[in-house]
């Protein structure tokens, strides 16, 4: 396995071009940050299949492709049957002696968004995990249908606003809470399972590494601020990246074998959620004093979690 | 190396057996594939070649249809030889993928064991999966039986994987009547039948790293169009390579393949125009009545449902003055499937017969000799008088009063 060296982000963003700057997602999208770590972090070939999404619709526009490297999208929901089928396909044909470059290093990886991921294609992924093909799943997650005008799905977490799960006079948004989809795939037996943010890039970019180096299937969900559906100004994506690990809405932390957590990333000051909350449009009716409570909700609920995540990594089950 | 199989120059297998077999001698790659009735023995089939070390490649039971269907467009797409079986719900949970295999040109083979559409839930046969696919891009092709289905299958990937066509292409046959019935069926040898389909010839393969492939790329209603058109282009051309390959075959074995079968028509006055078993059973009736009644009685059977046979058809029914066309799905509106791309074949030609349509054998309803030949004389006495006397669409032995739509104008 080729791993490249991750010291400087200078130079770890220059290498390997396999996704090209032209293309389609907004200014300030935090997808391409994550896609190209991913890209950058090994020299291995990658077979990418991605799902229907804002990044697909965005890197793929014929007669254009952004992609130097073996791409395919079929649908919304089966990149990580795309990939295992590919994988499959590969140890055929190792097998059979008919790749064309049979040493060179292949790695199977899948894009999903988060209603690809959390709710159309988890039977597909599901699927893919349990019967333990060799590749990673990468989740980017923007909690909402950014592709399709910012819909719900079941990443969306509790208060925010969505075009189907609106604020309004009588709604203070999204009623349910987000599904906890890492602790659904750890639950899987996955050997390699995390959450990463693309603010703490290191990070992120050794658990890339961590997973393409892990035999068998592996998935890391992503936070993906979307400048466009969160509300924000294109400038602030890694400034509300830093709120969302700093409020720990999301915390960065790894699972290993379906037991063993590690908790990635300790913030020095953990900030209160609202910092989080008041800088994207999407939360903006929580601040009406008839909703106040619900911060205090989303509050009392990141609290339990960290304190679960701290618990479980003492543990050590 | 996987291990080969002796087999017999006679052996008995059902349909189903039969289409493992080929999937088997063509050393598949990559069977991604999902259970269900009545085509759940192709895939437990080869799940015992497998677990005895006849095959090299990779069985993936995944865990729905839908997945099938998307296994095989990723390992399709990886460069290798891809094939899968399935019926009824099934297909239809595959149905979006399909459109997606045939839009990315991957040469999937699928073997399709057609059976009734729920609802209601019912496991028998009829061809409501079949027609549900026949705009999604495939090939398709019809076995009336199971040495046929062991022939189209090792013509079906030496088709689809032509450079010239590049299409998936399905192999139907009729569950349980056709699935379930073991018959004699002379195989080739392993080394004859992999000879005979070839080794598999990668194209813009992803496991290729010398130039990057993108699979599955975003059009608008820039390039589209034009995508589309090409597609159903390949289609349409494709003809000339099923028509090398039927002789390619018949070469090899002796056994001959036509786009458009054709039983009795050199003479016919009367016609039925069906698929499936039933044609068989359509071929008796038509010989009973030419040796009994004296009426010129024929059968005329797609063997290819698409392309569909367009030409063959207009020329083969042209002095015929009667065809009553058999759909074997539940029309939904509209006259059934054959009804119209025979009457399609025959409205540009001069003396055009009388055509009807019958429903029939819907959720595995027996379809019986005596039927078809009621049928056909039906269609001697609308010869003889030179009109049609019934509706022009009519259920056949359906319970209860007589149902039937749509009547000729008469000037
Ligand atoms: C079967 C199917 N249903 C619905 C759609 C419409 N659709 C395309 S992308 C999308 C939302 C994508 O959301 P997500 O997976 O979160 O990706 P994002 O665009 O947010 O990155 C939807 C609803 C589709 N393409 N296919
Ligand atoms: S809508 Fe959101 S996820 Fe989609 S491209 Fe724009 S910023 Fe990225
Ligand atoms: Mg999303």
């Amino acid at each position: 396995m080729a791993i490249t060296s991750i010291k400087n982000l200078k130079e770890f963003s220059t290498n390997n071009e396999r996704l090209e700057g032209a293309h389609l997602l907004c200014p300030g999208c935090a997808h391409s940050m994550i896609v190209r770590e991913l890209l950058n972090c090994t020299d291995d070939n990658l077979v990418v299949a991605t799902n229907t999404g804002c990044l697909e619709v965005s890197t793929a526009v014929y007669p254009y492709t952004s992609w130097d490297t073996s791409w395919i999208h079929i649908g919304f929901e089966n990149a990580a049957t795309a990939a295992a089928g590919a994988e499959a396909m590969y140890k055929a044909r190792k097998r059979k002696g008919t790749l064309k470059d049979p040493d060179a290093p292949v790695k199977f990886v899948a894009f999903g968004g988060d209603g690809s991921t959390y709710d159309i294609g988890f039977q597909w992924l599901s699927g893919a995990v349990e019967r333990g093909h060799d590749f990673t799943y990468i989740c980017l997650d923007n909690e909402n249908y950014a592709n399709t005008g910012g819909q719900r799905s079941s990443a969306t977490p509790t208060g925010a606003h969505t075009s189907t799960a609106q604020a309004g006079r009588v709604s203070y948004g999204k009623k349910q809470k987000k599904k906890d989809m890492v602790a659904i795939m750890a639950a899987h037996g996955a050997p390699y399972v995390a959450q990463l943010s693309p603010n703490k890039w290191k990070s992120m970019a050794k658990g890339f590494q961590k997973a393409l180096e892990t035999e068998g299937p592996c998935f890391i969900n992503t936070v993906s601020a979307c400048t466009t559906e969160w509300k924000f100004d294109p400038k602030d994506t890694i400034h509300v990246t830093d709120l969302a690990t700093d409020s720990l809405m999301f915390p960065i932390y790894e699972i290993i074998n379906g037991t063993e957590l590690n908790i990635l990333y300790r913030p020095k000051n953990i900030i209160p959620v609202e910092e989080y909350l008041a800088a994207q449009g999407r939360y903006r009716h929580l601040f009406k004093p008839e909703n106040r409570h619900v911060i205090d909700m989303i509050q009392k609920e990141v609290n339990e979690k960290w304190e679960y995540l701290q618990r479980r990594e003492e543990a050590r089950v | 190396m996987a291990e080969k199989m002796e087999l017999n120059e006679i052996e008995v297998w059902d349909g189903n057996h039969a289409a493992a077999q080929a999937l088997r001698q063509a050393q598949v790659d990559v069977v991604a594939a999902y259970p269900i009735t009545p085509s759940t023995p192709i895939v437990e089939g080869y799940g015992a070649f497998m677990a005895n070390g006849y095959i090299d490649g990779e069985f993936v039971m995944v865990e729905s249809e839908h997945a099938a269907m998307s296994g095989c467009v990723g390992a399709s797409a990886a460069g290798g030889r891809v094939a899968t079986a399935t019926s009824s719900q099934g297909f239809m949970l595959m149905i979006e993928v399909l459109y997606q295999a045939s839009g990315m040109r991957l040469p999937i083979v699928l073997n399709v064991v057609n059976r009734a559409v729920a609802s209601p839930l019912n496991v028998r046969g009829d061809h409501g999966d079949m027609y549900a696919g026949r705009d999604s891009g495939w090939i398709q092709l019809d076995a009336f039986n199971a040495q046929e289905v062991y022939d189209l299958n090792l013509c079906a990937f030496k088709i689809g994987e032509d450079i010239n066509v590049r299409l998936p292409v399905m192999v139907h046959q009729d569950g349980f009547t056709t699935s379930h019935t073991a018959q004699n069926i002379r195989p080739l040898s392993d080394d004859e039948a992999y000879a005979f389909v070839g080794d598999f010839k990668p194209v813009d393969e992803m496991l290729d790293f010398s130039k990057a492939v993108t699979y599955g790329a975003q059009t608008e209603e820039d390039w589209h169009y034009e995508h589309k058109a090409k597609q159903h282009r390949a289609l349409m051309d494709s003809y000339t390579v099923i028509d090398r390959v039927f002789e390619e075959f018949e070469k090899k074995t002796g056994r001959e393949y036509k786009r458009l079968e054709t039983y009795m028509m050199d003479d016919a006055e009367v016609a039925i125009v069906a698929l499936g078993a039933t044609v068989e059973t359509c071929i008796l009736a038509a010989k009973q009545l030419r040796e009994e009644e004296g009426i010129k009685a024929g059968v005329v059977a797609p063997r290819c449902i698409r392309p569909f046979p367009f030409n063959e058809m207009r020329d083969v029914l042209a002095n015929v003055k009667a065809v009553a066309t058999l759909d074997h799905s539940a029309p939904m509106g509209a006259m059934g499937m054959l009804y119209n791309e025979v009457a399609g074949a025959m409205v540009s030609t001069q003396d055009r017969p009388l055509i009807t349509n019958f429903i029939y054998g819907l959720g595995g309803r027996d379809f019986s000799i005596n039927e078809a030949k009621r049928i056909f004389r039906e269609q001697k006495g609308h010869a003889d008088v030179g009109y049609i006397t019934t509706e022009i669409q009519q259920f056949s032995g359906l319970r209860g009063p007589k149902l039937g739509f749509y009547e000729m104008k008469r000037s």
